[in-house]
């Protein structure tokens, strides 16, 4: 017999892609990630850093710089190959001070992407889970392929990399780094092992 | 400035490199005065550590003086200080609660993503071991990067000499926090494998941590002569069945506590190590734990099992049975040397512990890799190396 208990997992985890589709609003061809840090900071201090869109190039490596238009607005410019960056508008869906920022970019956007970040108490004295949610949809050709290719091959490394610089800079006041002398020729390819 | 480079399995070179240079508010930059030849450096030496990059700069045992700091440092120019090879921030959980070597944020975000597909999460950082612990340039040179500097150094009072103190850096917290892990109560026989500088200290900390006895394995008999002059009962192994020993001098009871100083590279006399090296040099497993199985068999029914030594990967034949059926405890990890240092800093500066009889040999950083080579395949009179950057070297630079 089958149990109808539902176990108390993140809809990310699920093995079950219906599921994940109806939980988290899921579409085909849509890169999704969703990944959770927990951030030794208290639930405002971090949305007051992320609601100011203009933080994030900071701690995402791939973002160079976000313009805040107006209140809801924001420009974010993209590092592209070669020098160039490509550009969209985003505008804030969803904002519940101290517990959630969605947004998305505007219609016509080069890249349509959304993205959701919600802000929930770790235990006692332990800071704040910060939940993010991203998904990328390019179009096909020309400067979509480049992007897909950014977001999508390993949809997960940005992501967590960049909720790990957020942790640190908000945790230390730093993004760490290891950038020192070396004897390389700096190919990463020769990694032993 | 000068540094020594990891270039593969057993070649390590002098180059001249970049300086380092302040990247981040809470950084300082270090004149070596003072950098030490590990144990674990041997794991490199012989290609065992994943992550390695040709040009790597090796080392992180080494004190000096602070040459230059960030503006959110806490150190001044001019201080002597010695640097815990664990990177770590001070402001994380794992901080909070003084494991530092868990820090979750001294591994830069690039360099994370390895460790947590190897184990579950990511490593903390550390000085001059590979870019699974975040790629740091290491302190066997003339000056290093010190990142979060207001959290790892120690400044050391003038009047007391580089060697009494160098090895806050590493190995003495390491020794100390072994023993501290052996949870030793009043009567314990305490047994640790391997009598390297880790294991002397060992041997040192768990009598002071008020071990009844303390039996050092080895086979060096240099290496078992120094354990011996710090208090231990010593046993060979190539002269003695191990085993045997421990059951006869314990009255059938086995050793209270045991603590595995060896690591991944165990040499070992039994068949078991023979196929683990095997198996190593094939990549068919990476951890030859020789010396971890027979602790876990000495170990008496309900004792406990620290392990300091380092491994990195997969072990065969592990003992899991024992282990279960005897209900021993583990505790194990790399050190949360912040944890230690003020308190080790007092106990060398009374001499309760001593640091500079582990020292057989002090050259300059040129002549380095010659004695990589000598540390590697004479370890009866090589017992520990110090280069000092400072020091006319005893040969010509290659």
């Amino acid at each position: 017999m089958t149990s109808e208990l539902r176990d108390d997992a993140p809809a990310s985890a699920a093995r079950d892609a219906d599921r994940q589709a109806e939980e988290i609003g899921r579409e085909d061809e849509t890169a999704l990630i969703v990944r959770t840090v927990t951030i030794n900071r208290p639930r405002a201090e971090i949305y007051a850093f992320w609601r100011d869109f203009s933080n994030l190039a900071t701690v995402m490596e791939n973002v160079e710089r976000i313009e805040t238009i107006d209140e809801r607005r924001s420009r974010w410019v993209v590092k592209a190959p070669a020098g160039k960056t490509v550009e969209w508008d985003a505008v804030v869906t969803d904002d519940e001070p101290g517990r959630l920022i969605a947004w998305q970019s505007v219609e016509g956007a080069d890249v349509q992407s959304s993205g959701r970040i919600e802000f929930l108490d770790a235990a006692p004295g332990r800071g704040t889970m910060v939940r993010a949610t991203f998904s990328y949809d390019p179009p096909a050709g020309g400067i979509g392929e480049w992007i897909a290719k950014l977001f999508q091959r390993e949809p997960n490394v940005q992501a967590r990399r960049d909720l790990r610089r957020l942790k640190q800079f908000l945790e230390t006041g730093e993004v760490t780094s290891s950038a020192g002398p070396s004897g390389r020729d700096e190919d990463p390819t020769e990694q032993h092992l | 400035m000068r540094a020594i480079t990891w270039q593969g399995r057993h070649k390590v070179q002098v180059d001249t490199v970049p300086d380092p240079e302040i990247v981040n508010p809470r950084d300082a930059i270090i004149r070596v005065t003072s950098t030490a030849i590990c144990g674990s450096d041997l794991h490199l030496y012989d290609g065992y550590i994943p992550t390695m990059r040709k040009g790597d700069i090796l080392g992180h045992e080494f004190m000096g003086e602070v040459v230059e700091v960030g503006p959110k440092s806490t150190l001044q120019r001019g201080q002597r200080v010695v640097v815990p090879f664990t990177v770590s921030c001070g402001n994380c959980f794992f901080c909070g609660k003084e494991q530092y070597a868990a820090c979750d944020n001294a591994n830069p975000a690039t360099t994370s993503d390895a460790s947590e597909t190897l184990y579950g999460y990511p490593m903390g950082g550390a000085f001059g071991y590979a870019h699974l612990t975040g790629g740091y340039a290491g302190g066997q040179a003339e000056y290093v990067r010190v990142p979060y500097s207001d959290v790892g150094p120690i400044v050391v009072p003038d009047g007391i000499e580089d060697d009494k103190v160098l090895f806050l850096s590493d190995i003495l917290p390491t020794g100390w926090m072994a023993a501290e892990n052996a949870m030793i109560e009043e009567g314990d026989t305490v047994a640790v494998w391997g009598c390297g500088p880790v294991g002397l200290f060992a041997v040192q900390s768990a009598l002071l941590q008020g071990a009844h006895r303390v039996i050092a394995i080895d086979h060096y008999p240099r290496r078992l002569e120094l354990a011996k002059q710090l208090g231990a009962e010593v046993l060979n192994y190539k002269d003695t069945d191990i085993r045997e020993a421990l059951f006869e001098m314990t009255g059938g009871i086995g050793p209270d506590a045991c603590i595995d100083c060896v690591g991944m590279e165990s040499h070992g006399m039994a068949i078991d190590n023979l196929i683990d090296t095997v198996k190593a040099h094939t990549f068919l497993g990476t951890d030859r734990p020789a010396a971890l199985r027979q602790a876990i068999l000495a170990c008496r029914k309900g004792g406990r099992l620290s392990i300091p030594g380092v491994y990195g990967g997969m072990a065969d034949k592990f003992p899991i049975g024992a282990l279960m059926e005897k209900g021993l405890t583990v505790k194990s990890g790399q050190t949360h040397v912040q944890k230690y240092s003020q308190l080790l800093l007092d106990l060398v500066a009374e001499n309760e512990i001593d640091t500079e009889f582990l020292i057989s040999h002090r050259a300059s950083l040129e002549d380095g890799p010659a004695l990589y080579r000598k540390w590697h395949d004479e370890q009866n009179d090589y017992t520990k190396i110090v280069l000092k950057p400072g020091m006319e070297p005893a040969h010509e630079p290659a």
